[in-house]
């Protein structure tokens, strides 16, 4: 409640500012300044954390270097701001970031009365649980008179009871406000179910004493689209990011990967020369990337930036990194997720 | 019935023999005794007491030492059953700990900095140490300024108008000099044209806000009028209150215009050094962090707030109304409300109120924000020790004749700064602790990193948050004690008869 009328109070401040920012053309100021300013999480592991080396990595990281990438053509060309939960949004508003890419999760009223615009969903993420293997529990319907631990006052807490009330079970609930102690008390025994956001609980895995003795149900109790921000009222720049995020998509979708994509501009599919910007006969381009401002080979920058979508799935959080966190319901829509571009034609 | 002395046995020729005490009084028994097992309930306490810390102790070391994980090359080394601190994850983030995101090959300015502020604090810290005043100006003036360049690269691009801007406001702080030089009311009688002219040009500036900039041409580039005629305004008033000053030489007027002098050239001299191009790579300040970002916010914030808390508790305590009223509101509004607020001021409300696009450094807002709360309290303090100070002390410092700053300088603030010293270091010790809360706006203090790091996948396990939180409480308290330790010093070194 309180936070809701924060937002709002919020939002009404920034309006004006807001308004007042937008006549400027972010695409223009970023191009001028020559690198995207790109708000980050202070460190979620597969999404934006710093390295040993002080790069930053993680799937919302790649998604700043891959707009970089495309107007760039170099993915290096982009500052992190790493911007606590609470700050986020106003960095965005005072044109303090072009771009706010931190697992923000994407709601009605962020959307509309905070002056933001989302530009899709980079990862859909959503509440969860994980038991111990030794309960042999294979789905979240048998989870009937069980313990569960939790964040205190969090949506967390709300959506466990709706879970179980619609499903008609009994529970027992150990919430606890600090999230290092909920892990810790789920480890001792002090319950059967750990549950909070899925991608979360794959990080939390990590971090217990024995991480392989534990599995995650595939269930999602709850919709946590989380994806990149950007601020109302420069439609340009909206363009910009939205189809940065479609392209590596389409990307995946055609097959083209940081590989073979310079292989893949010889094709002679219609759509793959259309989507990869290759000149007709007759030396004329399908204007996509101009016509959003960018170069013509803008997909092809992106992907041999970054690689597409799926790449940088794989990369950050997929079943090879420590994370092992499956495609799930961020699978194409042709495998069965929920990923899905608009055609570019 | 005679008796004589000889005839009575019992009466003693020699000193008895002298035993030592009883084996149970001295030694370690003795001790033992004494302070450990005096009576049954403090023996009871004792042994409790005892095996508490013996078993506390005992796992703090079996977890650090005996269990603990030495090397490894990732999180697979630690991921034992039954395995302690994970060491090889402290070795591998230790870097980023201290210096942050900087870059990797250029942590040796962090390091020259860190080597510099040591060799120079510590003949400050030692009494005895020679050559002080150089010590000081070393310290307070090159230091800050040396390492600003090397933290930042330097190389700051002010533009003609910074300079221009900074030489009007050192012109407009020359009508000073004739007041200081011989009191407020001849001060005003003697300048009267240059406080006229200081007026007339700071009044044309505030009319510049309302009509916008006139344009105009001169020599090829254009000019906002009104900023030239407010920079002759303020020239003149300038001059004149420097000739006046000079021109009644004899009565001090001379070393308030040359102290003017050497101030002006010295913050031109620091910009110019600013401006200069040495070819260090930029760091910019979201790059800091670490122990470099926590030194610097509480060193920026315990040397500010001294003096400047010693000025606000001497205008709390003057006679003089508006000064003392501003004083009051400054110190309650900022004691009024937590840190977290100021801060959060700084970072999230401020940047919706300055024009977009126009965002200055997060860093400097946070460091602004930790100094003016800071100062707030160390008023609190030092005016805790003014009032301390009894009555006599002033008067008789007024009987001898000493001005306002001469008593306050020789008399009274020695005396209450030396009482307020365990308060004062305990607000040095809190505002370092303070530091933490830096993580609220973004800002990758010690702890900050430190949480951060906790979250790599490479490195998490059950034991890497116990060991990353050891290792840096460890870091912390070498800090705050080392200051707790130097301020009992300095009390002891101080003590003049007053002690109890």
């Amino acid at each position: 409640m309180k936070s809701k009328v924060l937002a709002w109070v919020m939002g009404a401040a920034v309006g004006a500012f807001a308004v007042g920012a937008a006549q400027a053309g972010t695409l223009d100021d970023v191009k001028k300044k020559g690198f995207v300013q790109c708000g980050v999480s202070q460190g979620l592991a597969g999404f934006s954390l710093p390295d040993a080396q002080n790069n930053w990595t993680g799937l919302d990281v790649d998604f700043c270097r891959a707009v970089a990438a495309a107007i760039f053509n170099d993915p290096t060309k982009v500052k992190f701001s790493p911007l606590s939960a609470k700050e986020r949004f106003t960095a965005l508003q005072s044109g303090e970031v072009d771009l706010l890419s931190r697992n923000s999760t994407w709601t009605m009223s962020r959307d509309t009365s905070l002056g933001l615009k989302w530009a899709g969903v980079t990862y859909y993420d959503g509440q969860g649980f994980m038991v111990r293997k030794s309960m042999n529990i294979t789905s979240a319907k048998q989870l009937d008179g069980a313990t569960v631990c939790t964040n205190t006052g969090t949506t967390t807490e709300l959506n466990l009871a709706d879970y179980f009330k619609a499903n008609n079970m009994k529970y027992q609930v150990v919430a606890i406000e600090d999230a290092n102690q909920v892990r810790q008390a789920y480890d001792e025994g002090r319950c059967d179910i750990f549950t909070t956001d899925q991608s979360g609980l794959y990080a939390e895995r990590l971090a217990l004493k024995n991480p392989s003795d534990h599995i995650i149900l595939p269930e999602i109790i709850s919709k946590e689209p989380l994806g990149p921000v950007v601020r109302q009222g420069d439609d340009g720049w909206f363009n910009v990011v939205k189809w940065t995020y479609f392209a590596l998509l389409t990307a995946e979708e055609l097959g083209i990967t940081q590989a073979n994509v310079d292989e893949m501009t010889k094709s002679t599919n219609p759509e793959m020369q259309r989507v990869l910007g290759v000149k007709n006969a007759d030396g004329s381009a399908a204007g996509f990337g101009t016509g959003i401002g960018l170069n013509e080979e803008w997909i092809v920058q992106i992907v041999k930036g970054v690689g597409n979508y799926g790449e940088i799935f794989e990369r950050n959080v997929g079943t090879n990194t420590p994370l092992k966190i499956a495609r799930g319901k961020n699978a194409l829509w042709k495998d069965g997720g929920l990923q899905y571009a608009p055609p570019i034609r | 019935m005679a008796l004589t002395p000889s005839s009575v046995a019992y009466l003693r020729q020699e000193d008895a023999p002298r035993l030592p005490p009883p084996a149970s009084m001295t030694g370690l028994q003795g001790w033992l005794r004494q302070n450990l097992f005096p009576s049954i309930g403090s023996s009871l306490v004792t042994i409790l007491f005892g095996a508490l810390a013996l078993w506390v102790l005992s796992s703090i070391f079996d977890f650090a030492f005996l269990r603990a994980v030495w090397s490894g090359a990732d999180r697979q080394a630690c991921l034992g059953e039954n395995s302690g601190a994970c060491w090889p994850m402290v070795a591998a983030k230790m870097g980023q700990w201290v210096y942050g995101f900087y870059p990797i090959d250029q942590r040796w300015r962090v390091n020259v900095c860190f080597v510099a502020g040591a060799a120079l604090l510590a003949p400050m810290l030692i009494p005895s140490a020679p050559y002080k005043n150089w010590n000081v100006a070393l310290l307070f003036l090159a230091f800050p300024l040396v390492t600003l360049v090397l933290l930042t690269g330097g190389n700051f691009n002010f533009d003609l108008a910074t300079y221009a801007l900074v030489i009007s406001l050192m012109l407009l702080a020359a009508v000073i000099v004739p007041l200081a030089a011989f009191g407020l009311e001849e001060g005003i009688a003697c300048n009267k044209a240059g406080l006229g002219l200081a007026g007339a040009a700071v009044g044309l500036w505030f009319a510049s806000f309302l009509t916008g900039p006139l344009q105009t041409t001169i020599g090829g580039t254009s000019n906002s009028l009104i900023s030239i005629l407010t920079g002759l305004l303020l020239l003149g008033s300038g001059a004149l209150s420097i000739g006046t000053a000079v021109r009644r030489a004899p009565r001090g007027g001379f070393v308030a215009a040359a102290g003017w002098a050497v101030g002006l050239a010295g913050i031109l001299l620091a910009m110019l050094l600013l401006d200069f191009d040495f070819g260090l790579l930029p760091v910019e300040t979201p790059q800091w962090g670490g122990l470099t970002v926590t030194l610097v916010v509480s060193i920026t914030g315990i040397v500010v707030s001294l003096p400047v808390g010693i000025v606000l508790a001497l205008g709390r305590r003057s006679r003089m109304p508006i000064v003392r009223m501003l004083s009051v509101i400054y110190i309650e509004i900022i004691r009024g409300v937590p840190l977290i607020t100021v801060l959060f001021m700084s970072s999230v409300m401020l940047p919706l109120f300055l024009p977009p696009g126009t965002s200055f450094d997060k860093l400097l807002r946070a460091l602004i924000g930790v100094a003016m709360f800071s100062s707030a309290y160390m008023a609190e303090v030092v005016r805790g020790g003014l009032q301390s100070i009894p009555k006599g002390q002033y008067e008789g410092a007024m009987a001898v004749g000493l001005s306002f700053w001469q008593m306050m300088n020789k008399i009274v603030l020695p005396q209450a700064l030396k009482v307020s010293i365990p308060n004062i270091v305990g607000n040095f010790i809190s505002l370092f602790k303070d530091t933490t809360l830096l993580l609220i706006i973004g800002l990758f203090d010690l702890l900050g990193i430190l949480q951060a790091s906790l979250r790599d996948s490479a490195w998490a396990t059950a034991s890497s948050a116990p060991t990353g939180y050891l290792t840096v409480a460890l870091m912390y308290w070498v800090f705050c004690f080392g200051m707790s330790r130097y301020s009992i010093y300095t009390e002891r070194r101080l003590h003049t008869g007053h002690k109890r």
